[in-house]
């Protein structure tokens, strides 16, 4: 049966070649660390199931501490350049979308044929997980596809890829730390002292009350911390899975999908986003920095609304 | 109330702008010690916590195949084609240099459409952190669900989305409208 353990190692495997390329770069004069880094996360994906937990931890604390104090670095590996690019899309067109649009295309009708593919008795993919082997697969077939239609030298994937994991830098392993944190929070029990905090000012029976505290905390808490992600452990944990799904009975996933998507009002509200709010608004010359929050306000005060009434009519519906 | 240092960890961390893997590392060290753990099960528990959550590197997969064909984002699409395209288009329809304010008023549509797309619309597709995310958190919690039921769940807010910004930027366009045509009775 083909489960995740196979996306793991697909994905070490892509991390450890960032590790290696970077380890080999002379242009960039913290390669040490970010070999470090990208290496400590490939051992971490290729063995962390038949490591034990401790030094699985250690493995995160290397990973945090070598982004976290100093830095990474960034170095200057040979791209294509502007002409050329701009060459490639005159002759390609459209179609150099054909790469992108079969990843998720492939994904959807992958992650509904797997579904009933047997070996036997026992299924091909792992039902729990398909889509994202579904989806590990999709990937790799784009770049099959685009290494053939675009003509680019072997060597070109690796390099690019390589370069892209190097902009995003720590960031990349920030999603799966708040999650990691989530778990902690659970099982430290954080989730009930938030709620019983709350309950002396939220009627808990009263759905529609309680849909706008999670929405609304959700998007309030992302312009404090001026990231959803580091706001949908807390709020879920307080109001999301003890309120919501738990009390009241509403559906994990829509609480889920529309809690996270009110966070993202509050992305558009907060100076603190700098990545989308404030960098744009320099790129772009405005004598108002925060010229961008302002043309976006609006749209996120009717969606959080939107988002509030939509729960409100959704979550509960079964 | 010591189990919520954690939390208070994280909304500090996070508004001082300090780096935030080093934040919720150590929001989740004194969480853990706070509950009573002793450091090496502390670091153990974070270490469980992380490698269960690994499926989130499939992310990394999708952005490795596509790196040839990279688009979007504010320096490589909003700066040198989205913003001077709908400066240029307004500058044709007056028919003469735009004033400053309506053209950084423009500009900073052209950042916020950008935006509104992408955080509204990158949630229908599964490969997207925030989906993982959503899927790792409650994993924790004993909910097994499929990363697709979160992108269906996305899709309500992102057909809203659709209809009240392109409304906004369509009231935009007809201002843009009943300028010129003032200018032109002029």
């Amino acid at each position: 049966m083909i489960g995740l353990e196979v996306v793991y190692r697909l994905a070490g495997v892509v991390v450890a070649i960032v590790a290696l390329l970077n380890l080999r770069d002379p242009t960039n004069p913290k390669r040490w660390r970010n070999a470090i880094f990208w290496g400590a996360y490939a051992l971490s994906l290729l063995f962390g199931s038949y490591l034990p937990d401790f030094v699985n931890g250690c493995l995160v604390i290397v990973i945090v501490l070598v982004a976290g104090i100093g830095g990474l670095g960034r170095g200057e590996p040979k791209t294509t350049t502007h002409e050329e690019r701009a060459e490639s899309a005159l002759r390609w067109g459209n179609r150099l979308f054909v790469p992108a649009l079969l990843v998720p295309s492939c994904t959807l009708a992958a992650t509904l044929i797997l579904k009933h593919v047997h070996v036997g008795e026992a299924p091909l993919v792992d039902p729990k997980n398909v889509s994202l082997v579904a989806l590990a697969f999709s990937a790799m077939l784009a770049l099959a596809v685009a290494m053939v239609m675009l003509r680019q030298p072997l060597g070109a994937p690796p390099r690019e890829c390589r370069r892209l994991m190097d902009l995003v830098g720590w960031a990349a392993v920030l999603p799966q730390m708040l999650a990691a944190l989530g778990a902690l929070f659970a099982a430290a029990g954080v989730g009930d002292r938030i709620a019983e905090l709350l309950g002396h000012v939220v009627p808990w029976d009263n759905r529609l009350a309680v849909v706008a505290a999670y929405t609304i905390g959700m998007a309030l808490f992302t312009i404090v911390m001026g990231n959803a992600f580091a706001a949908f452990p807390v709020m879920t944990a307080a109001v999301g899975l003890p309120i919501i799904v738990h009390r009241l009975g509403g559906d994990p996933a829509v609480m889920a999908a529309i809690g996270m998507l009110s966070g993202f009002c509050g992305t558009l509200l907060t100076p603190m986003a700098a990545n989308f709010n404030i960098v744009p608004a320099a790129l772009l010359e405005l004598p108002d920095k925060n010229g961008v929050i302002r043309a976006q306000a609006p749209t996120a005060l009717l969606l959080l609304l939107g988002n509030t009434v939509l729960m409100y009519l959704l979550v509960f519906r079964r | 109330m010591l189990t919520l240092l954690g939390v208070l960890v994280v909304v500090v961390g996070f508004a001082l702008r300090l780096n935030p893997l080093l934040v919720v590392l150590t929001a989740g060290l004194v969480t853990g010690i706070a509950s009573g753990m002793d450091v090496v099960g502390v670091v153990a528990a974070i270490g469980k916590a992380f490698t269960s959550n690994r499926y989130m590197a499939v992310g990394w997969l999708v952005a490795a195949a596509l790196g040839m064909t990279s688009l979007g984002g504010h320096p490589q699409m909003v700066r040198p084609l989205v913003a001077p395209m709908a400066e240029a288009a307004a500058e044709r329809q007056l028919d003469q240099p735009l004033p400053p304010s309506l053209r950084f008023w423009l500009r900073a549509h052209a950042a916020a459409a950008d935006n509104i797309g992408l955080f509204f619309g990158e949630d229908i597709f599964i490969a997207i952190g925030s989906i993982l995310l959503m899927k790792g958190f409650l994993a924790q919690n004993g909910f097994d669900i499929e990363p697709l039921a979160f992108a269906v769940w996305a899709i309500p807010t992102a057909v809203l989305a659709l209809l009240v910004h392109g409304a906004r930027l369509f009231r935009l366009d007809q201002k843009l409208a009943t300028l010129s045509s003032e200018e032109g009775r002029r």
